[in-house]
């Protein structure tokens, strides 16, 4: 081994106490990095999985219609114009076959789906329930929401004359998989409207959304909402989930048509992950300047303490570079074995976490990986910050003159 | 006469340098040693010998003066070069031996070697255990630095400082805080490396016992050389 290595190790090893806190000092604060991470990660995850469960990345609908001001005033008259707001009504986005695409070739964009949406009821015998009807060609949706992993029973088929219904939905009505339910709209004008046979039942994860959700064909939607041959909205998904705001304010641009994406209609909750996301970065900053403080004094009290032996390894021919590299290296040391214990810690953190947190039914509260990046981006990290902790200790050694040093 | 080992030629050296505090504890000193010579540096208290023996160690640098160590002047010489030169042609010996408390007797002996090349080989680990059985302490090979005596510790010091072949040992009270038994071993051990090996000794001492055994005795008193001469008795006697 070069000299460095022998002297640093041998120095560790001789202040096995002071190593030894250190260490510690180093792992706790490796593993409270590594697990609050996995935490905070696994939960914003988890809550936009749960969001985006039920929504597309970017909806794109027609654009809002406006009431015009009369703008034709005779020459010395004043206009006191009282505007009332359009009332907005069903509509299809114009050219939508077109439009799809150009969506699809967009960069960024994954998956396009169509989708005829509005109100109706749900009437079987004498109960009758408000509902969204949702019309989608099943294949293109499911590229959207993952809608296959939602079905608690039968299958989701939405062949003309066929309907799926939200779970709390289904009770309501009473109506199982097999059975039929009736579906009326304003703008049917056969009053009785269409009859279809019940081919499945999901489950969406929010009760209110189950309660009022029918999910029909494409066309039995359009003929349903008289919207023939046209669209309500487009669905889209995105490579990048944090890049959705940006690529719908481009769409927006590009079509004159009205373009939100999850990021706009869920703002508070993206408040709150980004305010959770500052949070943690806050305590990780701590953390690590804490341990940097840490390791950095237990080595300036280590090169006072070894004041002598640096001045005899000095008079022995040791240059003050190499003295240094001692320091340097007692940081990097420290640093990586103590991230090696903190790692092993953090992994157990999240393993008890697992067993403990769990819902009353006994699955796990939310996914927390144990993600071998964040491993080694810790240790490196942490050896990254025992060099630097060691910078000015190693300073100290080596400006050390070897004269007095022996002297003490 | 071949060129000295050392050559001191009005060298000074001043403490707190350009402040009110000034102190000059070397007045201009010439001084030559030359390749084998075992000589004594004697002196009261505060006579600057420490200060001299640190300049010749190029532990640190004179305020004025030339000094030549192998031929080569040192003045000019970087931090790096005089630590380097240091380390090739100087062996240090010190009163309270200064071992590496976490390395064992042979360890200790190897670290000169450890700087000077790096990694050491199993034939030059023998060699620095050979130096230590030469010096008497064959059964303490791999013996701590605490669980030796004194004068077994400054015997691993000796070893040490003779691990790179030097040709000159410099020895600041060796025996200081010695047993008059253990000094006297010693002693003996530094004259007998000095006439197998040819190494030269610059001993500092206030054992006027120990200096009469030496070949050379210097004495300086108050920053200069007040004495400097060849010591017959001990060209007979040891």
């Amino acid at each position: 081994m070069p000299f460095e290595w022998v002297v640093a190790l041998r120095f560790l090893r001789e202040g096995r106490f002071q190593t030894a806190l250190i260490v510690s000092g180093v792992a706790a604060g490796v593993a409270v990095f590594i697990f609050i991470t996995a935490l905070v990660n696994g939960l914003q995850a988890n809550t936009i999985r749960r969001t985006l469960g039920t929504q597309a990345h970017i909806v794109v609908r027609p654009i809002e219609e406006i009431a015009q001001v009369q703008r034709s005033v005779p020459p010395g008259t004043a206009s006191i114009p009282k505007i009332e707001a359009r009332a907005q009504r069903l509509r299809s986005i114009d050219q939508w076959q077109l439009l799809e695409q150009d969506l699809a070739r967009t960069p960024g964009v994954v998956d396009v789906s169509p989708m005829a949406t509005g109100p109706g009821f749900a009437v079987r015998g004498d109960a009758s329930k408000a509902v969204a009807i949702i019309g989608v060609d099943p294949v293109r949706y499911n590229r959207i929401v993952a809608i296959g992993d939602k079905l608690v029973g039968g299958e989701f088929r939405v062949q003309p004359g066929e309907a799926v219904l939200g779970r709390e939905l289904a009770a309501d009505l009473g109506i199982g998989v097999g059975d039929r339910v009736r579906l009326i709209t304003t703008e049917n004008e056969a009053v009785t409207g269409d009859t279809l046979t019940v081919t499945g039942i999901v489950d969406l994860g929010v009760r209110d959304l189950n309660r009022r959700t029918v999910y029909v064909g494409l066309r039995t939607a359009q003929s349903l909402l008289s919207l023939p041959g046209g669209v309500s909205q487009l669905d889209l998904t995105v490579t990048d989930l944090f890049d959705a705001e940006r690529i719908a304010a481009a769409l927006a641009a590009t079509t004159g048509l009205t373009v939100d994406s999850w990021m706009k209609t869920n703002a508070q909750l993206l408040a709150a992950i980004n305010a959770q996301t500052i949070t943690t970065r806050m305590i990780r900053l701590f953390v690590v300047v804490i341990v940097v403080l840490g390791i950095a004094s237990v080595l300036v009290v280590s090169v006072v303490q070894k004041r002598r032996e640096i001045g005899i390894l000095r008079a022995m021919g040791a240059p003050r570079a190499r003295i240094r590299r001692v320091f340097l290296l007692q940081g990097a040391m420290v640093a990586l074995s103590g991230s090696i214990i903190g790692c092993a810690l953090a992994a157990t953190m999240i393993v008890v976490f697992l067993k403990l947190a769990r819902n009353a039914d006994g699955t796990p509260l939310f996914e927390l990986a144990i993600s071998p990046e964040l491993f080694v981006i810790a240790t490196v990290g942490a050896i990254v910050c025992g060099v630097l902790a060691a910078v000015a200790p190693a300073q100290r050694a080596a400006a050390l003159d070897p004269a007095q040093a022996i002297r003490m | 006469m071949t060129s000295p080992l050392i050559e001191l030629a009005g060298i000074r050296k001043s403490y707190g340098t350009g402040t009110e505090v000034e102190v000059e504890v070397l007045h201009g000193i010439d001084l030559a040693l030359h390749a084998g010579e075992f000589a004594a540096l004697i002196g009261p208290s505060g006579s600057g010998k420490s200060t001299l023996l640190n300049l010749i160690g190029l532990l640190e640098p004179p305020t004025a003066g030339s000094y030549r160590l192998l031929g080569q002047e040192t003045s000019a010489l970087s931090d790096d070069a005089i630590t380097a030169l240091r380390g090739n042609a100087i062996g240090f010996v010190f009163q309270f031996h200064h071992l590496l408390p976490a390395f064992t007797a042979t360890e200790n002996v190897l670290l000169p070697r450890l700087i000077a090349a790096g990694p050491v080989t199993a034939q030059q680990r023998e060699g620095a255990r050979d130096l230590l059985r030469e010096a008497g302490l064959g059964d303490r090979l791999d013996y701590l630095p605490r669980k030796l005596s004194g004068g077994q510790q400054q015997r691993v010091a000796i070893a040490r400082s003779l691990a790179l072949g030097s040709p000159l040992v410099l020895a600041d009270e060796p025996t200081g805080n010695l047993d008059t038994h253990s000094a006297d071993g010693i002693f003996a051990l530094m004259r007998r490396f000095n006439r197998e090996r040819g190494t030269a000794f610059l001993i500092v001492t206030h054992d006027p016992r120990l200096a009469q055994r030496c070949d050379r005795i210097i004495e300086l008193v108050d920053g200069r050389i007040s004495s400097d001469r060849v010591n017959e008795v001990s060209l007979v006697t040891t």
